[in-house]
């Protein structure tokens, strides 16, 4: 008997009236956990009943308590009928099974019903009682930590990280049906909702299970989907990275990276590596070479698949290529392998990584951030995509099928790592697309070389240690430098000295799936790029429709990659970071969408301008026409590079000296300049093919393409958006949050459509959405829109729906000048032995608050750096404030239950403002009740929660991570005119959906979701009917989060951190 | 679509298709969510006024937000589509105010719900000069459409500001307490606002007449104004303070007394001598001196008349013309200024203190206090 589950009923509010001759309700709650349920007394007559129940004690397995969510069921009792259910809530109890986590969930939840949506609120205390279990058969994995953050999780250190994690689950639909009937009872959803909760904490489970088989202790970089594949079942499955994360003391938390910045100046970066590269051996392995026709599909009995050929490895403008589709598990030789490399100390590092990572079947992180020194190269975008039939699952457990698709697909991405002469693949990422029993099946991820010391036993403790030749390369440009080798490139690409140390070889563009390593450096700002595509495709049924697919995806793909290119190149950036593609099927068209933030790197030569050719010279008013159309890209790309801020320095050979040995090589990077200033010929020389950049005008529809590219608006001034956590080029946010979920369903109108004009009004509408956002939150600026994350559908025939969730972020404009010279010493710090705490920016006013509340709590005389800066106090820092006081009474409490508190060396301020507060104040209980009615300032008694996509929330510091948040609801209505058409079903349900994360949150013990992501929003309306019915699915993690104070950054800046604990001392 | 985004027949709604371009038609689904509920200010007034999405957009078009933000007609449009649902939806919490600070569905900021509530529960004053004293009943609510024609206030906002005035008169009418500190208490109001309904409560409980002819020219500070007067000396809480209806009802044991009050118009001496002594002390301080002198027992007539028929419900409704046409009309005739009619009053108040043979000196202070203070504010074009 490992566990004991005890939940107590306390009360309810607002709940909605049951007994119209009354007008009250006679409420009761039924508790549920497994098949064992319990009953609280009737509570006559009240529309806020106090029930007070004793405390339900469920005796269960630690299996079941990780499977099973806690139900609760607020009912009217009736003396004569049936009694009638007001409402549900699900408490996924898994927070509580972590120590480190939770330890108790109290709080008013929103009683949910699907028809009516929220009536009343209901508070309700849990707690788990949890007993050593030794057995080493066991199937549960209490005490694996989950995070949905795609970093390291901020108060953690990474001991280990051990790889990638998989599962999957598949169940019969039981309601399958309600695709077809919308009309169904509430019952079949509420079944669903069930299912759907059990089920993923089946997948959690085993997961955790295959975690601790690997000797970890918590996957970071969850990711966890549903697939509703219809008739043939429901598939949930989820992947994530292993890792052993250390609990850091929070006063000490590294703070990671996202604010970071180092230098760009490339001349600050003193240059470590051997200068022995372009000495490789020549060796005889034939380059892959470009399979120009696509890959003819192998059509097996119940399934098709296809390989694009385009797909495979994109890490450069080139359509590149690979005839590297074959799906053997043998990988190739040579290629990548330590053999071919240049200097042995690369070769070392090969090695050792290579030893770390070939155990691992694959290699693949979910991460796309990571720890200073963790990712050494970066080879570029590698994806795969396969379509597939669905038939009926037979056997739920044993869900073969599906593992094998999966396996074939992370096989194909595997080797085109390879071939990239990468170990590994970071920021990985797998999704599917559904319609009718077709399904796409697509994962993409970058291929990267990775610090090996990550992944032995122990090695990051003596990590930081090692002699310096284990990282050859300067941290702003390292990772750009490719990591395959320049003789054998496996597609052709342009080469050229890195402009950051001179030394080694970089591509002359990057795309990546991970963020923007916060060591690299940049110019200027960057920018979201949108690559969108429409394609009609005939229906069709079975085979023959994935056929179509199929043959339609690579030309998609290829299309999708020239847009993101020219685009990329109109805003004269040469990488992109946080690249997805999607590619969503429709019964009668295809959608692909490319969402990535373009940057300048600077370590990267400067991209060259747009060209337009003409296919019939001498016509000349074929001639005028494209004079006209360069000339408009030529302002546009100078006007991006003043929006954008982008001036790179100036860099000749001769100023720079050379450090180039042989003239081969300086020739070749002359001809890369020339080619940047524009002399065609020699473009075309190099290439021997059509480059990206010059755009041939043969036909209308390249001129329309054209005018699209130059139709893409830039952001209003004061705004900024890209689709990476943050920025890059912006430091100092400010406190400013506003998360948002915004949803738009475009109805085409006329069947005969082309494929022209369907793109036309997709890019309308993701362009108008855009627009949309600007003008909502223009009352921020000056703001950016971070973690722009675009999902596209095609919901039915002539539909298509497009949902954006973002957070709009506030920044100090005055400060962009100011914080270069700060950055330097940043950067110092970095390079020293530890990762340091470090955030540039801080909302002034809200930390100065909180300081002095602090002070004024703990009776702490004023602390001394309280900023004089006088920015608006907005609501955010409000908010703040008020859940500061809570968290730190919170915080203190916990502190006290465990007996001790950990007060390194380096502890900072915040966390001794804490301990200081414990001992001046001998009644924490009362203090936190009038702290509690001081929140409720205002009126207010709703702990404020803030959401966001982000790993973090500006100018606050996550103190402790509660559990992963993954709620799935189903909303259905019979009433839809009556609830406001469609758009009034969906924007209350959204709504809804937030207030019970919230909730939820809250109840934990947070005050903050980060990593906040909605994964699917199934929308189906029959307006005729009256009727609509959605289904949304939301994730991310609960943390606590407080207010940095002001000191942090400047005592870090200035560099021994003892200097801040001591003064922290001082005011006690 | 038009029959879809006609939400609960409000009129708000209906224009969901009035996208400019033809394209436009076909956007089936539009909103936007937003964590940190997000309100326009702007948006939320054309909204209490009762514009429609289109008029609202209009509007804002000619604000000149578009200019200010490089944004589009159908930008403007959808956001306003998205701002009025949000407020439908909050609009049943606004209803009970105090419900808008625990619920959790959406994340608004305490100063922006302090906003939002003020806001709603504003009120035009040429709309309640309308309703002012009638019956808050279907009857009334049924010719609203008459007020929205002669006040040009949209009848959606008309109907909403009465709907406001029946909800917190129905809500404090059987509270114990202060009336203006219940108000505020249950509808979180500023103290102006709550001291306004205080006075629309009351008026609507005695159903003053305000809509005469006559009292056109008064404005509804003028009868807010007035109706503090008589809540705070008039009524049972004057004198006690925890009697249900305290504040709402008149004091029926005062307005009794105030029939005492007739001895000085009936006794032909009192009224004699109470002329002398308030002539004497005016004599030489104003123009109008022949005038006061020459009306003086006409004017006493009418004020003591008022007081001692208090005590009918139908005289109390006209206590306000009666207060005009028997005082401020021939006053005005007369062209007193409103220092003469200070002067006037104070004497003809402080005088009746000296009159030996007249006991009833407490009522008649009670009485005169809320006079003077009500005539000093009415007397005025």
């Amino acid at each position: 008997m490992p566990g004991k589950l005890k939940a107590k009923i306390v009360a309810g509010r607002h709940l909605p009236v049951m007994d119209r001759a009354s007008d009250l309700t006679d409420a009761f709650v039924e508790v549920k956990f497994g098949n064992t349920t319990f009953k609280t007394d009737v509570c006559p007559k009240s529309l806020n009943p106090q029930w007070n129940s004793e405390w339900f004690k469920f005796e269960v397995d630690d299996e079941d308590l990780q499977d099973e969510p806690l139900q609760i069921t607020v009912l009217d009792h009736d003396t004569y009928s049936a009694n009638d259910a007001i409402g549900k809530v699900y408490i996924d109890i898994d927070p509580l099974l972590c120590n480190e986590a939770a330890s108790v969930i109290s709080g008013w939840f929103p009683i949910y019903d699907t028809i009516h949506g929220i009536r009343g609120e209901i508070n309700v205390l849990v707690k788990v009682e949890l007993f050593n279990d030794l057995n080493r058969f066991r199937q549960s994995s209490c005490g694996v930590k989950f995070f949905c953050t795609t970093a390291i999780p901020r108060c953690y250190r990474v001991a280990m990280v051990h790889g990638f994690v998989e599962e999957l689950v598949v169940n019969e639909d039981p309601e399958y049906q309600w695709i077809d009937r919308i009309r169904t009872p509430r019952a079949s959803n509420e079944a669903r909702q069930r299912l759907i909760s059990l089920m993923s904490g089946e997948l959690q489970r085993k997961i955790g299970l295959k975690v601790l088989e690997m000797g970890g202790n918590a996957v970071v970089g969850y990711l966890q989907c549903f697939d509703l594949e219809g008739e043939s079942g429901l598939v949930v499955r989820a992947i994530g990275t292993g890792c052993t994360l250390d609990k850091v003391s929070f006063g000490s938390a590294p703070n990671t990276n996202t604010h970071v910045h180092p230098s760009t100046a490339p001349a600050s970066n003193a240059c470590n590596s051997p200068s022995k590269d372009g000495k490789e051996p020549v060796f005889a392995e034939d380059l892959p070479s470009f399979s120009g026709p696509p890959t003819p599909f192998r059509v097996l009995p119940t399934s098709s698949s296809s390989p694009p050929p385009f797909s495979p490895s994109k890490p450069c403008s080139r359509q590149s290529s690979s005839s590297d589709t074959d799906l053997s598990l043998t990988p190739k030789t040579g290629m990548g392998s330590a053999g071919k490399e240049a200097g042995p100390l690369k070769t070392l590092l090969r090695q050792q990584t290579q030893t770390a990572l070939e155990q691992r079947e694959f290699p693949f992180f979910t991460l796309t951030s990571f720890p200073p020194g963790f990712l050494v190269h970066v080879g570029g975008v590698v994806s795969a995509r396969s379509v597939k039939l669905l038939d009926r699952i037979h056997n739920p457990d044993e869900p073969e099928t599906r593992d094998a698709w999966w396996e074939e697909i992370r096989q194909e991405i595997k080797s085109h790592a390879k071939a990239l002469g990468c170990h590994a693949v970071v920021g990985y990422s797998e999704r599917t697309s559904i319609c009718e029993e077709v399904c796409i099946l697509s994962a993409s991820g970058t291929a990267a070389i990775l610090n090996p010391r990550y992944m032995r036993e122990g090695c990051l403790d003596t990590g930081n240690t090692e002699p310096r030749f284990d990282e050859p390369s300067p941290p702003s440009c390292g990772f750009c430098h490719i990591p395959y080798d320049e003789l054998n490139m496996p597609f052709p690409a342009q080469l050229t000295y890195c402009y950051g140390c001179r030394r080694q070889k970089v591509p002359d563009v990057l795309f990546t799936t991970i963020d923007m390593p916060s060591e690299a450096a940049v110019t200027g700002k960057g920018c979201l790029i949108q690559a969108r595509l429409c394609r009609l495709k005939k229906k069709a049924q079975g085979e023959v429709n994935a056929t179509a697919i199929s043959n339609l995806l690579p030309f998609m793909e290829y299309e999708l990659h020239t847009q993101l290119m020219n685009k990329l190149k109109l805003r004269s950036m040469n990488a992109l970071f946080g690249l997805h593609i999607q590619i969503s099927v429709g019964e009668n068209m295809l959608l692909g969408l490319a969402s990535a933030t373009g940057v300048y790197l600077t370590a990267l030569p400067a991209p060259g301008g747009v060209q337009i050719a003409g296919k019939t010279p001498g016509d000349m008013s074929n001639e005028h026409h494209i004079l006209t159309i360069q000339k408009r890209i030529n302002d546009t790309i100078a006007k991006n590079k003043e929006l954008y801020q982008i001036n790179p320095p100036e860099l000749t050979e001769e100023v720079v000296g050379s450090p180039i040995p042989e003239p081969r090589q300086r020739s070749r990077l002359f001809r890369s300049h020339s080619e940047s200033s524009d002399e065609l010929s020699e473009l075309d020389l190099s290439h021997g093919k059509k480059d990206a950049f010059v755009l041939e005008i043969d036909d209308t529809d390249a001129v329309e393409d054209i005018h699209s590219l130059l139709t893409d608006a830039s952001p209003p001034s004061g705004f900024y958006s890209c689709n990476t956590e943050i920025m890059p080029g912006i430091f100092n946010w400010t406190s400013g949050v506003q998360m948002f979920t915004s949803v738009r369903v475009f109805r085409l109108s006329n069947a005969n459509l082309t494929n022209q004009g369907l793109n036309k009004i997709f890019t309308d509408l993701c362009e108008n959405l855009l627009k949309s956002f600007y003008f909502k939150l223009r009352s921020m600026i000056p703001c950016c829109l971070c973690h722009l994350n675009f999902t596209v559908a095609v919901p039915e025939e002539e539909l298509i729906q497009v949902a954006v969730t973002a957070v709009a972020m506030t920044f100090d404009k005055e400060q962009i000048l100011e914080k270069p010279g700060d950055k330097i010493i940043t950067k110092g710090c970095i390079e020293g032995e530890e990762q340091l705490q470090f955030s540039m920016e801080l909302c002034a006013d809200s930390s100065g608050i909180s300081t002095q509340q602090l002070s004024k709590i703990s009776g702490v005389p004023e602390s001394t750096n309280v900023s004089p800066r006088a920015a608006s106090v907005d609501y955010g820092s409000f908010a703040d404030r008020c859940s500061t006081w809570l968290e730190l009474i919170r915080l203190k409490a916990h502190t006290i239950r465990r007996g001790s508190i950990k007060t390194s060396r380096r502890t900072q301020s915040l966390a001794h403002s804490v301990s200081s507060l414990e001992r001046s104040s001998p009644l924490p209980e009362g203090r936190s009740r009038s702290l509690r009615s001081n929140r409720s300032f205002g009126g207010s008694s709703v702990t404020v929660v803030k959401m966001t996509p982000l790993s973090f929330l500006p100018g606050t510091r996550i103190i402790k991570y509660l559990g992963i948040i993954n709620m799935f609801f189903i909303r259905e209505t019979t009433s839809l005119r009556e609830e406001g058409g469609v758009s009034g079903f969906l924007h209350t349900f959204i709504a809804e959906v937030f207030a019970m994360v919230r909730a939820h949150v809250a109840a934990l013990g947070g005050n903050a979701v980060v990593s906040y992501s909605m994964k699917e929003c199934m929308l189906m309306e029959n307006p005729n009917k009256n009727q609509a019915q959605c289904l949304i699915n939301v994730s991310g993690d609960a943390v606590i989060c407080v207010i940095e104070t002001d000191q942090e950054p400047i005592h870090t800046a200035v560099g021994p951190r003892q200097t801040c604990s001591s003064g922290a001392d001082g005011t006690t | 679509m038009q029959g879809v985004n006609r939400a609960r027949g409000e009129p708000g709604l209906e224009s969901g298709c009035h996208y400019d371009a033809l394209d436009k038609m076909a956007v089936e689904l539009d909103v936007f969510v937003g964590n940190t509920t997000i309100m326009d200010e702007e948006v939320y007034q054309l909204w209490l006024d009762g514009h429609t999405v289109n008029d609202a957009v209009k509007v804002r078009m000619e604000g000149g937000v578009l200019e200010e933000c490089e944004a589009s007609a159908d930008v403007l449009m959808s956001d306003t589509m998205d701002q009025y649902r949000t407020f439908q939806m909050c609009e049943r919490l606004l209803h009970s105010p105090t419900k808008l600070a625990n619920q959790l569905l959406f994340q608004i900021p305490p100063h922006r719900q302090a906003i939002l509530i003020e806001r709603y529960y504003a009120f035009d004053d040429v709309f309640v000069r309308e309703v002012l004293g009638k019956k808050l009943s279907k009857g009334t609510k049924k010719d609203l459409d008459d007020v929205s024609a002669k006040t040009g206030v949209t009848l959606k906002s008309c109907r909403r500001q009465f709907d406001n005035f029946k909800r917190v008169f129905k809500v404090v009418e059987e509270l114990k307490g202060r009336l203006v500190e219940n108000i505020r208490q249950h509808f979180l109001l500023s103290d102006k606002l709550s001291r306004d309904y205080a006075a629309i409560v009351f008026f609507a409980n005695n159903r003053f007449e305000t809509g005469k002819r006559k009292l056109m020219f008064l404005t509804f500070q003028d009868f807010a104004f007035c109706g503090g007067q008589l809540i705070n000396n008039w009524t049972v809480g004057a004198v006690d303070n925890m009697v249900e209806d305290m504040d709402v009802d008149l004091d029926k044991e005062f307005l009794q007394e105030l029939k005492e009050l007739k001895i000085l118009i009936a006794d032909k001496d009192l009224l004699d001598q109470h002329k002398s002594l308030v002539c004497t002390a005016l004599r030489g301080k104003t123009k109008a001196f022949n005038e006061m002198e020459a009306n003086f027992k006409n004017l006493s007539r009418g004020l003591v008349n008022i007081a001692a028929k208090l005590t009918n419900t139908k005289d109390v409704r006209d206590f306000f013309i009666d207060l005009v046409e028997k005082f401020i009309e021939p006053c005005r005739s007369d062209r007193w200024t409103a220092a003469d009619m200070r002067l006037y009053l104070t004497h003809y108040t402080n005088s009746a203190h000296i009159l030996d043979t007249f006991k009833h000196q407490l009522v008649w202070d009670r009485y005169m206090g809320v006079i003077k203070s009500c005539i000093f504010k009415m007397y005025h074009d």
